[in-house]
């Protein structure tokens, strides 16, 4: 989220499409009741299905799962032809006026620079015309046919209201109206949320998605002022964290990146990643790179890491290729990863084509599944029927299981979607053996430690070496980490224009991470984290609900990454001389001095509004993307391809079917299915009665939603003769499980392209482990194919057929 | 052959007695529990059948105990309670008989108008009875009705009740009236006198049998 | 003494008029339909609260689980689907005890003190004292109370008069994320409500309305509903009344006309015998000798 939960209770509108707040974040979706309430704001649900969300909304629309960019281009056409944009805004605070590279370009659903062979684009032409500095060149009047605003606006005019409408299934009448309420918060006064889940990010184009509304939310001043944003209602309730702590497989904390075997030395590795500003007297706080990079360094290898041995650079590992979880299982189904540790993670069920991952696991030499629960994952080799036959004989993984803690029976903070590091205290002694994750992880590292102390190996010092400073070895405690991602000041940290003014004594908490060095130090284990536990102690665990300015911005209850910075960009949230756009609302601001209100400015807290910094600081230009330079593999502008499995024999708007820029096995291109063999579209999803495939263990969730089902339109039903109630089939080009139908007016059948298209609802919370009914896990249908950037699973869009059981 | 009017006949067979017993019991206690039921006033009856659940568990199988011992009953004496032009005449005279003014009773069979009136009153009675009590009857049947039709057959099931205990006070209360008839009912016989008092006809047709 | 907000204003199947001197302030729980999200945390804290568990049944069709209020569901979000003039509407409905102010469950109830209504207007089953006669069952407007085949007690919504009783908020009021579920006194619910017809006006729900229905004398949950003059459209009587067949039947007139007819039937008896005494066979009629023909 820009913005957080709080928040949402001061928009205009509120926005949710690609995802369903009522029902996987009821909690949260009290500020959308708030906004209502208190707002008289509408909440506009665009949706596959008419859903709990939009049982409560002012308008809904249905629209074909995958269309998300057609649609959301044609708001940006709305908007653009309409002139409904916040021009100042869009002028002073985004790339809008950026004069682009002449050899730019875009035809027929390729962007220049477009690799066939190898499927990827060389971007080097999405890029700025830069003048001798090094700075973009820029066109205030925005009448440049070579800037940005014009590229844009000649990108979107193919997104008429007509084709918007034919490809989306969306009558042109609702999307009309629906850009009308949209275009409503164009005023400084006005402000739309926008919400949005997995119902965007699981797209072969997910990334794309969310840059389309990012785009919208900009040209309409919505970011970086209370009430607006682009808010990524996260589906764990610390999956926020886990992000924040880079454990994906091309992270470190922080969204510091993983290095790659292109990065021999720290001196190459830092150059690639830090940034020169391209634009004058901008912030380009990235800039900082290597103080929060070799802070990184000093807290995991403390005094072995020193500055003239790179920090210890070669100790981390240098990824040669991605190996993201889908790039995992094909490696696992090839046989050349043979050990595997599946912690917090029910793969079996979360990852797409359950039947490639039976394959792939049951090549594993061996399996440790930590969890606090008996996953269908840890029991894939198990003979459960018709849910789950296999042949346990000939499966000859050797399954471990490790009981972990849930989070009522362990300290630590949960990063919400709004940032919010949240402390928590353990409620109850875990059950049994059952340990928590940090003691687990604690005794495998003491194990393989003395393993290589006693036998050696090919390169031990990382482990051997690696300091271990917890007061128990075997058990870390919460408090230990916390204090080790905010991060210590290892010697003397002084003000760097006043070398006599101590700004943090050796061996104390770092404040902010404003103190960070690159000279070795300072230790942080996680730079956004810096500030979360500091030397007044634990701000995680604050809990003063006080709200001052009455905006929701409640700077005393946990903390917030960054710096306690309730919503980012927050400069934006005032016109460029300073004032706040909407008096009523007055957010952050230039009080003559500094810039104040009621947040922590996100921005050079002294520098005067005439200096010309603009507020996107994290950003080298200074403002806000429209156009992506490099960013994202696909183009700078999302544009809709349809998805990997799609009704349709061609793709309207150009002669690229799907997105050229993503990664498709040989394995799974071969079970991708047609639409003369699965002729439905079906998408996935969670309910509010369960939470993943984890509370079908509890009873009182297993008696609210006790059985597997399919969602399936009233034409749909008609069509195949199913009753409601009736027992069906649902196959895919991986597999076919058999649950219950539910026939519902909820989904109607659309007009697209001429042709009838019905939709397909599949819950997604049933599994052969758990109290709710024995079924078939959903994920036997999904197709294993990735958004092009970060491999997000396309569950949301693929090829199905129902028939009667 | 002569006889004495203290001779007794036989009025009731053994089984016709243990039969009429049985069903007063039962009545009795359908009667009582119901009572329980219907007014808290009465409320504490419960406590002789074990208490209110207990009661509300045997009411309903008493019920069926009643229809179980009444109608075979009623049936055997179908015979003796057909209506006859008599019985009219009797029923015009009968607060003159209730006054004792003797009027003739005329040819009374075996059971008199008052006796037939109080017969086909219960045979209708107890099968309404019966019939809403099923309606009611928790937790085997009452579910499967609407409420609707449930307090509809409460009312008429109550409404039931009383005119059946109106009936029934009256053939107690005219049993005791009458002397003789409890013992008949008792011991089975009545004296010639009494038969040739209150059922001449009866006694007639049964003549040959009451010689000693 | 009872604590003050369980004081028993009435009870069913007394004898006596329930103590009345003391009063406490009326309470209400106020379910506003428009932001309710059915999002079933009401039913999980209700089982939660009252130790309930009801059997993990089959997906019959239906967001609606479990099928039907029972002795372990004292709450149940029904969902109804409904297209009206082209728009699609999902009305989702909290199922469960209305506390009416003329509770028709406890006029019905045989059982002195089973069911008994506090002075705040809660209206509760007492189950050790219940006899499963099931007349609850036919006397309530709503059809809400359930038998249970396990014991033959018979359970509803307590609107959590335990919690109630100690200053707490009902359990589902507790756990409702969205604000739908508000409790307080029944004039600041009816207060809230009408504040919020306002807002659902303006959104077009031109008919909207507060459900509480004067047949039953009003209710202590009442409904803000955004179709205000459907309300059978969430499964709600249009005019709920304790009605003349229950009246007759459960009456205090009834009572006494049954009653009077005992006591007329054994005193029209008694008088009779001592103005008549007992019709004996008269002397006169004994002769000896032939019977005659």
């Amino acid at each position: 989220m820009t913005n957080h939960w709080t928040d949402i209770k001061n928009a205009d509108v509120v926005l949710v499409m690609g995802g369903n707040p009522a029902e996987a974040h009821p909690c949260g979706f009290k500020w959308v009741i708030e906004a209502k309430l208190a707002n008289r704001a509408r909440l506009v649900v665009v949706d596959p299905r008419f859903t709990r969300t939009a049982a409560v909304a002012d308008k809904f629309a249905q629209l074909r799962p995958g269309t998300d960019i057609a649609f959301l281009g044609g708001v940006i056409r709305h908007l653009l032809e309409k002139d409904a944009i916040q021009r100042e805004y869009v002028t002073a605070y985004t790339n809008a006026p950026f004069l682009l590279r002449a050899d730019y370009g875009f035809d027929d659903g390729l962007f220049t620079g477009y690799d066939e062979a190898r499927r990827t684009y060389d971007k080097q032409t999405w890029a700025y015309d830069l003048d001798e500095h090094g700075f973009a060149r820029v066109d205030p009047t925005l009448t440049d046919p070579r800037c940005v605003y014009q590229a844009m606006k000649r990108h979107y005019a193919r997104y008429t209201p007509e084709l918007v409408s034919s490809v989306t299934g969306v009558p042109v009448k609702d999307f009309e109206e629906i850009c009308g309420l949209i275009a409503s918060t164009a005023r400084p006064d006005r402000a739309m949320t926008s919400l949005y889940a997995l119902g965007w990010t699981q797209h072969s184009v997910g990334s794309q998605n969310i840059r389309a509304i990012a785009m919208i939310q900009l040209l309409l001043g919505n970011i970086g002022i209370p009430g607006g944003g682009v808010n990524a209602l996260r589906g764990h309730s610390n999956i926020q964290g886990l992000t924040d702590l880079g454990v994906m497989s091309h992270l470190l904390p922080g969204y510091l990146t993983l290095p790659t075997e292109q990065d021999p030395d720290l001196a190459t590795y830092l150059a690639k990643r830090t940034p020169k500003a391209l634009r004058p007297g901008q912030m380009n706080y990235w800039q900082n790179y290597p103080k929060f990079f070799v802070s990184l360094l000093k807290a995991w290898y403390g005094a072995e890491a020193r500055k003239e041995n790179d920090f210890r650079y070669d100790w981390l590992p240098k990824n040669d290729k991605t190996y993201d979880i889908l790039a995992a299982f094909e490696l696992m189904a090839e046989g050349k990863i043979n050990g595997y540790f599946c912690q917090g993670f029910n793969p079996l069920a979360s990852v797409p084509d359950k039947a490639k991952l039976t394959g792939a696991l049951s090549r594993l030499k061996y399996l440790v599944v930590i969890d606090p629960l008996e996953t269908e994952t840890s029991t894939f080799w198990k003979d459960h029927g018709e849910f789950n036959a296999v042949d346990p004989a000939s499966i000859q993984t050797e399954v471990f299981r490790l009981p972990a803690t849930c989070f009522a029976e362990e300290d630590g903070s949960l990063v919400n979607s709004g940032r919010w590091l949240q402390w928590h205290w353990k409620a109850a002694d875990p059950p049994g053996e059952a340990r928590g994750d940090p003691e687990i992880m604690a005794e495998l590292f003491l194990a393989v430690r003395d393993l290589y102390l006693k036998e050696g190996g090919a390169f031990p010092d990382p482990v051997v070496k690696l300091p271990w400073p917890y007061q128990i070895p075997r058990a870390p405690s919460a408090g230990e980490l916390a204090r080790e991602f905010n991060g210590v000041a290892l010697a003397d940290v002084t003000d760097p224009k006043d070398k006599t003014k101590v700004l943090a004594r050796a061996g104390e908490q770092l404040a902010t991470f404003v103190h960070l060095r690159d000279d070795g130090s300072t230790a942080a284990g996680c730079w956004i984290f810096c500030g979360s536990w500091t030397q007044a102690g634990n701000q995680m665990a604050r809990r003063d609900a006080a709200d001052p300015t009455g905006l929701g911005n409640t700077p005393g209850w946990a903390w917030s990454w960054p710096a306690n910075r309730r919503i980012l960009y927050n400069r934006a949230s005032a016109d460029p001389a300073g004032r706040p756009w909407d008096p009523t609302r007055r957010f952050v601001f230039w009080n003559g001095k500094a810039w104040a209100g009621a947040d922590v400015p996100d921005f050079k807290v002294d520098s005067p509004p005439d200096e010309g910094m603009a507020p996107f600081i994290m950003n080298a230009e200074g403002v806000g993307k429209l156009f992506a330079l490099g960013g994202l593999v696909e183009g700078p502008f999302p544009e809709h391809y349809e998805p990997f499995e799609t009704p349709l024999a061609r793709n309207p708007f150009g002669r690229v079917i799907s997105n050229p820029a993503a990664r498709v096995y040989q394995r799974d291109r071969a079970r991708l299915g047609t639409a003369r063999d699965f002729p439905f579209v079906a998408t996935t999803y969670r309910l509010t009665e369960h939470f993943h495939f984890w509370t079908k263990h509890t009873r009182i969730a297993a008696v609210l939603q006790p059985e597997a089902f399919v969602e399936i339109g009233e034409g749909l039903a008609r069509l195949r003769g199913i009753r409601n109630g009736d027992r069906v089939v649902v196959r895919s080009g991986r597999g076919e499980i058999k649950v219950k139908a539910m026939v519902t007016r909820r989904i109607r059948t659309l007009a697209v392209q001429g042709q009838e298209v019905h939709t397909v609802g599949l819950p997604i919370h049933w599994g052969y482990e758990g109290l709710t009914r024995p079924g078939y896990l959903t994920n036997t249908l999904t197709p294993s194919v990735g958004d092009a950037n970060i491999q997000t699973p396309e569950f949301k869009a693929f090829l199905v057929d129902v028939r009667k059981a | 052959m002569s006889t004495r009017d203290g001779d007794l006949i036989l009025r009731h067979t053994n089984a016709v007695r243990v039969t009429h017993w049985a069903v007063a019991i039962v009545f009795t206690a359908l009667f009582t529990s119901g009572l329980a039921l219907f007014s808290p006033f009465f409320f504490w009856l419960s406590a002789l059948f074990g208490g209110g659940p207990l009661l509300r568990f045997i009411h309903p199988l008493a019920g069926v105990a009643l229809v179980l011992t009444f109608y075979p009953y009623a049936l055997s004496h179908l015979a003796d309670n057909r209506w006859l032009p008599a019985d009219s005449r009797w029923v015009r005279h009968m607060f003159a008989y209730m006054r004792k003014e003797h009027a003739d009773v005329g040819e009374t069979h075996k059971y008199n108008a008052g006796q037939k009136l109080m017969y086909w009153s219960m045979l209708p009675l107890i099968a309404v009875l019966a019939g809403t009590g099923v309606l009611l009857w928790q937790p085997w049947f009452a579910p499967h009705f609407s409420a609707g039709v449930r307090r509809l057959a409460g009312l008429v099931h109550a409404a039931c009740a009383f005119v059946m205990f109106v009936g029934i006070g009256i053939h107690v209360y005219a049993a005791i009236w009458t002397e003789g008839s409890i013992d008949a009912m008792i011991r089975g016989t009545v004296t010639r006198a009494w038969a040739r008092f209150h059922h001449p006809a009866w006694l007639r047709e049964v003549g040959g049998k009451d010689e000693p | 003494m009872a604590l003050q907000s369980l004081d028993v204003k009435n009870q069913s199947a007394r004898t006596s008029t329930p103590p009345t001197a003391r009063r406490t302030p009326e309470v209400a729980k106020l379910v506003d339909v428009s932001r309710c999200i059915g999002c079933k945390a009401c039913q999980s804290a209700c089982m939660e609260w009252n130790d309930l568990r009801d059997v993990v049944g089959v997906q019959e069709g239906s967001y609606t689980s479990p099928p039907d209020l029972s002795d372990q569901s004292w709450t149940l979000m029904r969902f109804h689907e409904e297209e009206r003039d082209g728009a699609l509407q999902w009305l989702i409905f909290k199922d469960g005890c209305l506390h009416c102010e003329d509770p028709g469950c406890l006029r019905a109830c045989p059982a002195p003190g089973a069911i008994v209504q506090y002075s705040n207007g809660i209206v509760d089953f007492h189950e050790e004292q219940c006899i499963g006669c099931g007349y609850c069952t036919a006397g309530c407007p709503f059809d809400v109370p359930r038998l249970s085949g396990r014991d033959s007690k018979v359970y509803k919504c307590t609107l959590c008069s335990d919690r109630v009783a100690v200053g707490l908020e009902p359990a589902c009021i507790k756990s409702c994320p969205t604000g739908a579920l508000h409790f307080g006194s029944k004039q600041d619910m009816l207060f809230e409500a009408e504040e919020r017809l306002g807002d659902l006006r303006e959104r077009g729900f031109t008919r909207a309305a507060v459900y509480d229905p004067r047949g039953v004398g009003g209710t202590h949950v009442i409904h803000l509903l955004p179709h205000g003059d459907r309300p059978e459209a969430y499964g709600l009587p249009a005019r709920p009344k304790v009605g003349l067949v229950q009246r007759a039947w459960r009456s205090g007139l009834a009572r006494g006309v049954g009653v009077a007819t005992l006591a007329g039937v054994l005193v029209a008896g008694l008088l009779h015998y001592m103005r008549y005494g007992p019709l004996d066979v008269p002397p006169g009629d004994r002769p000896d000798g032939e019977v005659k023909p």
